[in-house]
């Protein structure tokens, strides 16, 4: 069972947070008998206890500690305080994800090549190919048991899924299905199937959605190489005098501060938390934060270039019932400047319960142009447009000059502007979510605008060169050789797709690259 | 047609449609000591820190923010409720909403906003403050107040919780006909 670690045993390995990149990390690193301490900020919550209910699930596993911010972005005007809606709890963003499991494209590792410079935006190659990826992706498919990979069968289609594929065959789109889900549509992996209960963003119940919380952190418990504690959440990264870090300092929920050595530090807190640690560990020696010879922690933070299509007809829909996100069009996903951007965007099936519909359709707006859009809820339809946005140098998280968290730490402050790249890309899929719904008889469409960010990325991102980013193409920061960073802050470019698949494979590879690098003694 | 399964006993759809099409606005509220009592739907609401008055203008106000005509009164008054709540424990916020309310009633001639009988006319009313914090809070806290009211979800055709009920595997995930 899981193994609870000395705090002055520096032999382990540490690794900060336990979603999607720590906890597929610690997991195959004990699996490769690797001793390995998990830091997770938040609680334990198991499925069993998860709610049926979107603001109490929020209140349950949301990351709702202060953050602040700044840009052009909407999100900062009606949300300043909720820049991204991300997990404070064990198994992170996995227990509130909906599981859609894309592979980048080729091209998109490539961006700077196939785009060329586009004025104002940071573009820049990553260090690795689909090539170098494929093998990890494969096990990742296999590993979260993504539907239409490794034989799995694709999920039943919803009421939503049905009205997005009729429509996609009216406007002649071809790539439409029920999407690469990490949901089982079959019992596999000890895990129960989709029940269709409809709330996969407030944690699945049945367990049938691959989450790091059930999936991957037991089976490296079992090992008895994996210790997880919750309620513990990193304040600083501690280092010596040669520039290796030892161990890291941090609080329960009582703010009691105790320092777990260590003999490498894995960051994956998510690309909002994970730079803000890196800043927050400045020390004599590295004035401006750990790893940022470069200047790039927390720089180029995207979010991908997102909104939503809903639809109101005049017969019942009822598209809150089943997964929530099972549906995509793929057609626009790829590189074709003719429609007058860089890059492309999938369209993926969304449905929101009344009160997160409330919260988001049109935050602040009042009156009857609002309320006549609820009032005919159950006649909705939605899509989610998720499509690559532009890294900019001027969109990053910095650390807040005022605020301050519950442990005296400086928050992270949010800017995030759009580039007209997002803006082309954003407002050409507004008119192809209402021109598909119109094909089906919608009586009304309303482009809806971006929700507080649930993919954040590129805050340290990897780079060939030292000097252009922050870790190599292992994760591990250029600086410092015992320090990794393992979460969706190390991508150098964001691609159309949904980035955890992504971030998983890169975890598992990552593990190969720490268990050779530790029995070769370089580390 | 899609089926409505387990619908609440007590709360059809098409009874709060009748209730709410009669109900009306505020003329039905009346004021009486300390409480808003609405007479045709049989509930009172007793205020501790605001005049009575006050809330009955706040649930007008409410019901003219979001305005559900299906939803009856009751639910307005719930989601303003907690102003009275938080105005007995901060002066401060007592002293915004009063305010905000007395403003509001300057601003809507002889009669009051309560007097106003078109929704056209209070609406007018209320956007020369939009941008107040009165106006603010009142329209914030209903985002929640309101539309997180379990109570109101079947008025909307939203069925909430569905883990107890195993689901809509067998109750109509995929049931659309009309197609
Ligand atoms: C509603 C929703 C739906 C989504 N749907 C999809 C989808 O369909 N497909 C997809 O690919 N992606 C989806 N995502 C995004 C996906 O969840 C994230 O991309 C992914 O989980 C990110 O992985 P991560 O390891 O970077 O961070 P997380 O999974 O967020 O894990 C970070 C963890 O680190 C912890 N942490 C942070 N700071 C500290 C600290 N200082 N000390 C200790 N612990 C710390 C946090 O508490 C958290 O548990 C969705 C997200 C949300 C919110
Ligand atoms: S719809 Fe399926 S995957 Fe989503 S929460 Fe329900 S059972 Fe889990």
């Amino acid at each position: 069972m899981a193994a609870p670690y000395d705090l002055n045993d520096d032999s382990v390995v540490v690794i900060i947070g336990s979603g999607a990149g720590g906890g597929t990390l610690g997991s195959e690193l004990a699996q490769k008998g690797i001793d390995t301490v998990i830091l997770e900020a938040g609680p334990r919550v198991e499925y069993d206890a998860f709610v049926n209910d979107e603001w109490d699930s929020f209140g349950q596993l949301a990351w709702k500690d202060m953050r602040t911010t700044g840009g052009t972005w909407r999100v900062a005007k009606d949300f300043p305080n909720l820049p991204a809606w991300i997990v404070k709890a064990v198994g992170g963003s996995t227990t509130h994800w909906a599981g859609a499991s894309l592979r980048f494209q080729e091209h998109e590792f490539k961006t700077l090549t196939h785009y060329g410079k586009i004025e104002g935006a940071s573009l820049l190659d990553w260090p690795i190919s689909l090539a170098d990826l494929e093998p990890y992706y494969a096990k990742a498919e296999d590993r979260m048991g993504v539907t239409r990979t490794n034989g799995i069968e694709g999920l039943p289609g919803n009421n939503n899924f049905k009205i997005m594929k009729a429509g996609a065959d009216k406007l002649g789109y071809k790539d439409c299905h029920t999407g690469n889900m990490a949901i089982n549509s079959a019992e596999r992996d000890g895990r129960n199937f989709c029940q269709q209960t409809g709330f996969c963003f407030q944690g699945c119940k049945w367990g049938a959605k691959w989450s790091t919380l059930y999936s991957e952190i037991p089976k490296g418990e079992a090992t008895g190489k994996l210790e997880v504690r919750p309620n513990a959440q990193a304040v600083k990264i501690e280092h010596d005098a040669s520039g290796k870090v030892t161990g890291v300092t941090y609080a329960d929920k009582d703010g009691k501060l105790s320092t777990q050595k260590a003999r490498i530090v894995a960051v994956a807190g998510n690309s909002i938390e994970s730079p803000r640690l890196l800043l927050n560990s400045a020390s004599s020696m590295f004035p401006n934060g750990l790893a940022n010879s470069s200047g790039q922690v927390g720089k180029n933070y995207m979010r991908h270039t997102t909104g939503s299509v809903y639809a109101i007809f005049d017969k019942p829909v009822h598209f809150y019932r089943g997964t929530t996100m099972a549906g995509i069009i793929r057609d626009e996903a790829k590189h074709d400047t003719s429609r007058g951007f860089a890059g492309g965007y999938e369209l993926e099936t969304l449905a929101l319960g009344v009160p997160f519909m409330a919260a988001f359709l049109d935050p602040g707006a009042w009156g009857r142009s609002f309320t006549t859009a609820l009032d005919h809820y159950d006649h909705m339809a939605g899509m989610w447009i998720v499509g690559e946005d532009m890294p900019r140098d001027v969109n990053a998280v910095t650390l807040d000059p005022a605020a301050k968290d519950a442990f005296g730490m400086p928050v992270a402050h949010v800017s995030f502007t759009d580039h007209a790249n997002d803006e082309a890309m954003r407002n050409h899929a507004y008119r192809q979510g209402a021109a598909l719904y119109d094909a089906v008889g919608a009586t009304r469409t309303f482009p809806t605008p971006p929700y507080p960010s649930t993919h954040n990325l590129g805050t340290n991102r990897m780079s060939d060169k030292p000097s252009e980013g922050v870790v190599n193409k292992f994760g591990q920061a250029h600086d410092i050789k015992n320090l990794f960073v393992s979460d969706g802050s190390q991508f150098t470019t964001g691609g159309a797709e949904n980035p955890t698949l992504t971030i998983v494979s890169l975890a598992i590879r990552q593990a190969d690259y720490i268990a050779q690098e530790m029995s070769a003694k370089n580390i | 047609m899609v089926t409505i399964y387990d619908r609440r006993p007590g709360i059809s759809r098409r009874d709060l449609l009748k209730r709410g099409g009669a109900a009306g606005v505020g003329a039905l509220l009346v004021i009486s000591g300390t409480a808003v009592i609405s007479q045709q739907d049989a509930w009172g609401l007793e205020t501790t820190a605001l005049k009575p008055e006050t809330m009955a203008t706040l649930i007008q106000m409410a019901r003219d923010v979001y305005p559900h005509d299906q939803v009856p009164d009751k639910y307005y008054a719930i989601a303003v409720k907690s102003h009275d709540e938080a105005a007995a424990k901060d002066a401060a916020h007592k002293d915004l909403i009063e305010k905000g309310v007395a403003d509001l009633d300057q601003r809507s001639g002889a009669g009051g906003y309560r007097g106003l009988g078109w929704e056209e006319e209070r609406v007018k009313v209320l956007r020369q403050i939009e941008e107040t914090p009165f106006f603010q809070a009142i329209r914030g806290g209903l985002v929640v107040g309101l539309y997180n009211q379990k109570e109101v979800w079947p008025i909307f055709g939203y069925e909430g919780e569905s883990y107890s009920k195993g689901g809509y595997i067998a109750r109509g995930f995929d049931d659309i006909e009309w197609l």
